[in-house]
């Protein structure tokens, strides 16, 4: 991706005396982790947009259950967004012209997708619509937005900066991750336009259904092969870089958080996604080969008995795709936490309460994440004894998580706070995430999972870890970190706008959830639950969490203006505009050249030494001699 | 720009990078092949009948690749020690038998899928056959991957012996453990799909 704007101010100088790259060797094939880091992060951002008007289109189904949906109110926006963004670049090649270009394209394909009649003839939408975009809202948020966004754009941009590297272990590794990921993300989106459409059978595309599910099923699989194969050479390059490439003096205990949350991330990604790759590879071999990894003997679908040799297990396929998603879950909240770390100790101006508790809980929760996958598969009846095992270790996992986020509510005890935007975001986090974590008990416990399985009580729990959760601390990141990759702050007004109607939108979204699922309203129905007579005087909740959603997507406007509105027009900062200690803040210069550093910085103290006595400043630098 | 430790080794981790990287690589490898094993376990137990290896599977074919691959990683080790003791002419050698045998490892293999598929012993015929197929394919990919590698390393990646001994001697070394885990992965597919 094009990233013109973001290094125009100091352009000249940071690459002063380096040989001047082509176009494509410095923004489109570039090796710099800061390059490739803004290339997930641009395209990880887009694609949370598109997950997010998936989710748009579904909640207006929901509200309006077969009534004709208004396709130009979805259209419409996109393209005007894309032309204000255009309005801002002035038409020149830059960043915002190709992301203006973008939002264009998104709102081509959101009037395919709004078309048609085997999707939405006459503008209703048809149940097995419903499902495709129910089963790609979740791949994409997960496996193309939050992830990519979390571990592939702040990893990248931040972690090498942080420990005093000159770039990633492995830079060309490094573009093959990013280039694996892009592909795989072209494949789930072509998969909308092949017959049948895209995959159908949820984001956990269970066996058998996923196995006679249409086409768009096969390139569900293929681009998880190329996902998980970024994913696997983006965690090699993580941990050899943690572990070979830190500065002379940054040992394991001086190690920011954020470095340590994405180091046990890389170690998650590395061992749990192999196993989704062989579940891919059978239930490709089912789908492709004729074989029956996951057909029992005798099935019968649609009247017709099936023609395969059976003896399959269904079970199986689940054990095998959580033994990836559980751990999956701490990939997409652990890099979160860690930039909440960061955040907080800077904004507090003291360090982190209880660091090393921090850590050890960090591991401890990257450790027992391998073995609470069956808690998602109570109902299987897989027998009470196997049960009791996962149920036993999903309450010992909840112990290192809530030491995580006591040490962090304890670290704003005393502090002089100050209430920028990314401390905004990452002061709501804590409550968020404590409702996310504290409805997931429930969950875990096998006797009232029974009552709360596959209803949207589990909708809403993983929502209120994942989005006022995790991505929230990840906006906290993008406008603590914006600085140092811009050169500009992003405006503090807007973002507090941003902050504040997202805050309060963003629940009415999700709260309403817990509702409808206490009283027993199944997830997955594409009529909001109309048909059921027990959740009739839930329905209007259907229309407020709709509102709500509507609502929080026009907040996110402002956020689109304000990232391309401040890469002109922000303040402009020097190299560490937060008085923060890190390494990316006080040894590299504002933005980074390639190669991150004028001189090799040397460590002489831990992360986060805020307001020590005795100093003249509220903050000593991790550089700082003595 | 210079990354460090690529040929040097760093003193408080005794390892340079790639060294490091293969040793996570094969980590997450032995997860995904972990991961079909234990499916094979699970499929195999649940199943109502289940065949044994020798009653399908040709053990004597099978056994010959065993000995062929397990010669492979001997001289894949051979190859190596010739490039620490200097001796660039006895590397090309044994890397070429490395490869030799790979390549006969193929050939066996793609007789004894030959016969399979002649009898009508299709990856659909039955869940024994369909794991073998898909273990061994898998396999037999990691087995293509290796001779790529180390036909690389044999032919032009070999210029680098003039301008970077060092590096390439770790280079043959890093495909050197990924060929043992590629021998390694057969040496638990042959008794498990043979032989129990």
């Amino acid at each position: 991706m094009d990233q013109h704007v973001a290094t125009a101010p100091h352009v000249g100088e940071a690459h002063a005396h380096h040989e001047e790259l082509g176009f494509l060797r410095k923004y489109v094939f570039s090796i710099d982790h800061k390059v490739i880091g803004l290339q997930y992060g641009i395209t990880a951002l887009l694609f949370l947009f598109f997950g997010f008007t998936l989710m748009m289109l579904m909640r207006w189904q929901l509200a309006h259950p077969n009534h004709p949906i208004p396709a130009m109110y979805f259209i419409v926006p996109i393209a005007i967004i894309g032309v204000v963004v255009l309005l801002i670049s002035k038409f020149k090649p830059s960043l915002s012209m190709l992301v203006g270009v973008l939002f264009l394209g998104l709102a081509a394909l959101v009037s395919y997708l709004t078309s048609g009649d085997d999707r939405m003839p006459g503008g209703i939408m048809l149940p097995e619509f419903y499902n495709q975009l129910g089963a790609m809202h979740g791949t994409i948020m997960v496996f193309l937005g939050v992830v990519p966004l979390a571990v592939g754009a702040f990893g990248n941009y931040v972690v090498p900066l942080q420990i005093g590297a000159p770039d990633m272990a492995f830079p060309k590794l490094n573009a093959v991750s990013y280039w694996s990921y892009f592909v795989g993300g072209v494949v789930m989106l072509v998969s909308f336009f092949v017959p049948g459409g895209a995959a159908n059978s949820g984001w956990t595309s269970y066996s058998p259904l996923a196995n006679v599910a249409t086409t768009g099923q096969t390139y569900w699989l293929v681009g998880m092969v190329f996902l998980i194969t970024s994913s696997l050479l983006g965690s090699v390059n993580f941990i050899v870089t943690i572990i070979q490439l830190r500065a002379k003096g940054m040992t394991f205990m001086r190690l920011p958080f954020f470095v340590w949350a994405q180091f046990v991330t890389s170690f998650l990604l590395l061992l749990a996604f192999p196993p989704l790759e062989a579940a891919g590879i059978l239930q490709l071999m089912d789908r492709l080969a004729g074989t029956s990894f996951f057909l029992p003997s005798g099935l019968v679908v649609a009247g017709q008995p099936l023609q395969v040799s059976g003896g399959g297990h269904p079970i199986l396929w689940q054990h095998l795709f959580w033994f990836l998603a559980h751990p999956e879950v701490y990939v997409l909240i652990l890099p979160a936490m860690g930039i909440l770390g960061e955040v907080i100790a800077n904004n507090t101006r003291k360090p982190l309460w209880g660091y090393k508790s921090l850590v050890y809980a960090v591991i401890f929760l990257g450790f027992m994440s391998f073995i609470v996958w069956a808690h998602h598969m109570f109902l299987t009846g897989m027998g009470t004894v196997i049960s009791a095992f996962f149920q036993t270790t999903t309450m010992i996992i909840s112990i290192p998580s809530i030491i995580i986020l006591t040490a962090l509510i304890i670290s704003l005890w005393g502090g002089s706070i100050r209430f920028t935007p990314p401390m905004l975001f990452a002061l709501a986090f804590l409550p968020m995430f404590g409702i996310g974590g504290l409805t997931g008990l429930p969950l875990g416990l096998a006797p009232t999972d029974i009552h709360l399985h596959d209803t949207y009580y589990v909708i809403g729990h993983f929502h209120y870890v994942v989005a006022p959760g995790t991505l929230f601390a990840l906006f906290a990141g993008i406008y603590y970190w914006y600085p140092k990759v811009t050169g500009r702050k992003l405006s503090d007004m807007m973002g507090k706008i941003h902050f504040w109607g997202s805050f309060v939108s963003i629940n009415f979204v999700f709260l309403p959830m817990f509702i409808q699922g206490f009283a027993g309203v199944s997830r997955r129905l594409s009529d909001g639950a109309q048909q059921y007579a027990h959740a009739q005087n839930m329905l209007p909740w259907n229309e407020v969490m709709s509102i709500g959603a509507w609502v929080l997507g026009a907040f996110q406007v402002v956020f689109i203006v304000n990232f391309f509105w401040s890469l002109k027009r922000g303040e402009s900062v020097g190299d560490n505009p937060w008085q923060a200690t890190t390494l990316e803040w006080s040894a590299a210069p504002t933005p980074p050249p390639h190669g991150n550093f004028t001189k090799t910085p040397e460590v002489y103290r831990g992360p986060y030494e805020y307001s020590v006595p005795g100093k003249s400043r509220d903050f000593t630098p991790q550089n700082e001699a003595d | 720009m210079q990354i460090p430790y690529t040929v040097e080794l760093r003193s408080d981790t005794g390892l340079f990078n790639a060294k490091l990287g293969v040793w996570l690589f094969l980590a997450s490898e032995v997860m995904l092949f972990g991961a079909l094993f234990s499916s094979y376990v699970l499929l195999r137990v649940g199943a109502e009948h289940w065949p044994h290896g020798w009653e399908e599977l040709n053990i004597p074919l099978a056994t010959l690749n065993t000995v062929v691959l397990i010669s492979s990683s001997v001289t894949m080790v051979m190859s190596w020690a010739s490039l620490k003791l200097n001796n660039f002419k006895k590397y090309k050698m044994y890397m070429g038998l490395t490869i030799l045998c790979a390549l006969i490892f193929l050939v066996v293999k793609a007789f004894e899928y030959g016969h399979k598929f002649e009898i009508g012993h299709l990856p659909g015929t039955s869940t024994f056959l369909a794991i073998y197929f898909t273990l061994t394919g898998l396999h037999g990919l990691h087995v293509i991957g290796g001779i790529i590698l180390n036909g690389y390393l044999w032919g032009p990646g070999s210029k680098m012996w003039q301008s970077a001994p060092d590096r390439f001697t770790n280079r043959v070394e890093v495909a050197g453990l990924y060929w043992h885990f590629v021998d390694l992965v057969w040496i638990f597919l042959f008794p498990v799909l043979y032989l129990l």
